[in-house]
């Protein structure tokens, strides 16, 4: 099983690469662009028994390491591999 | 004074800690090894120095958080024990759930190392007890994550309760965006929690209290430290 986690600044958190990019975007001509938000991209390869086991062990490794929950959300998916 | 100093894979200012604490104030001061659990009961001050423990990776702090050494803190703190963690140090306690609050990029993206003015905004704990009304301190910082932030309401509740110790201030010690160098909340500079046993900060004190070097300002907290025992 593979879980892609997704971990995000929250709302109201300052975001200064998110803001250059921002910038550099709108300088580009990209006039649409109203906000943008850098985050983390983690794939986790997995060796669960079952979905619902990887569900709960996956939320917990966010928790406790690869999200500092006072200042960043997170969310992934779990895609079955052979 | 019996003090400790952590050393991480990555730290790099413990032996300046160690320099100012066992050389210029002359305490009894221990290597701490990251790997290894410890009986701290005899010590009287746990310093986390400063540096790039883990490389930063994932995020400062995030990893060295999870040594054994740090098992041993956690409890010395809960118990009373003093803790000081500087810089990498201040990043690894808040990763700990021992201070409040996270640190974040730069407002400027980045890495600032200059001499800052920082104002002491609480005389009464035991990291701070020896600076004088109002006073402000030279104390150099160096650092790509020292944005401190915490939500508006808990930012109210630390300065109701005194936690605020520093806060980035001019020369003359007065406060603004401008003398705010990486766009902390409420130009927080240090904090403490609410017992006052362990406090974080980031500016440098220890390279700023050898008297061959140019300023000694941050000797004060130290001293203010050993004053207790």
């Amino acid at each position: 099983m593979l879980a892609q986690i997704h971990v995000t600044f929250k709302e109201g958190v300052l975001d200064p690469q998110g803001k250059t990019v921002h910038h550099a975007l709108n300088d580009l001509g990209y006039d649409e662009v109203l906000d943008v938000n850098i985050g983390k991209y983690l794939e986790i390869k997995l060796d669960s028994a079952s979905e619902e086991e990887a569900e709960i062990r996956v939320r917990e490794m966010c928790e406790r390491l690869l999200a500092n929950t006072v200042i960043e959300s997170f969310r992934f998916t779990l895609v079955p591999t052979e | 004074m019996k003090c400790g100093i952590v050393v991480f894979p990555g730290s790099n200012c413990d032996h300046d800690c160690y320099h100012i604490l066992k050389h210029i104030l002359n305490q009894e001061t221990h290597w701490l090894w990251h790997k290894e659990e410890a009986n701290l009961e005899s010590f009287d001050l746990i310093v986390l120095p400063g540096g790039f423990s883990y490389g930063d990776y994932l995020r400062a702090g995030a990893i060295a958080r999870f040594s054994p050494i740090m098992n041993s803190i956690i409890g010395f703190a809960k118990a009373g024990g003093k803790v000081l963690g500087i810089c990498n140090g201040f990043q690894v306690l808040l990763e700990s759930n021992l201070l409040p609050g996270a640190l974040i990029q730069n407002q400027s993206r980045k890495f600032i190392c200059k001499n800052v003015s920082v104002r002491v905004e609480n005389l009464d704990t035991p990291f701070t007890r020896l600076c004088g009304e109002n006073r402000v301190l030279e104390i150099p910082i160096a650092h790509h994550q020292g944005s401190y932030y915490i939500d508006p309401f808990s930012l109210n509740e630390l300065e109701e309760k005194g936690q605020i110790l520093f806060r980035y201030c001019d020369t003359e010690g007065n406060i603004s965006a401008e003398s705010n160098p990486n766009g902390s909340v409420g130009s927080v500079a240090g904090l403490t929690n609410e017992q006052k046993n362990v406090m974080g900060m980031m500016p440098h004190p220890e390279r700023c209290a050898d008297p061959q070097l140019a300023g000694t300002d941050g000797q004060i907290i130290f001293q203010s430290l050993i004053s207790n025992f």
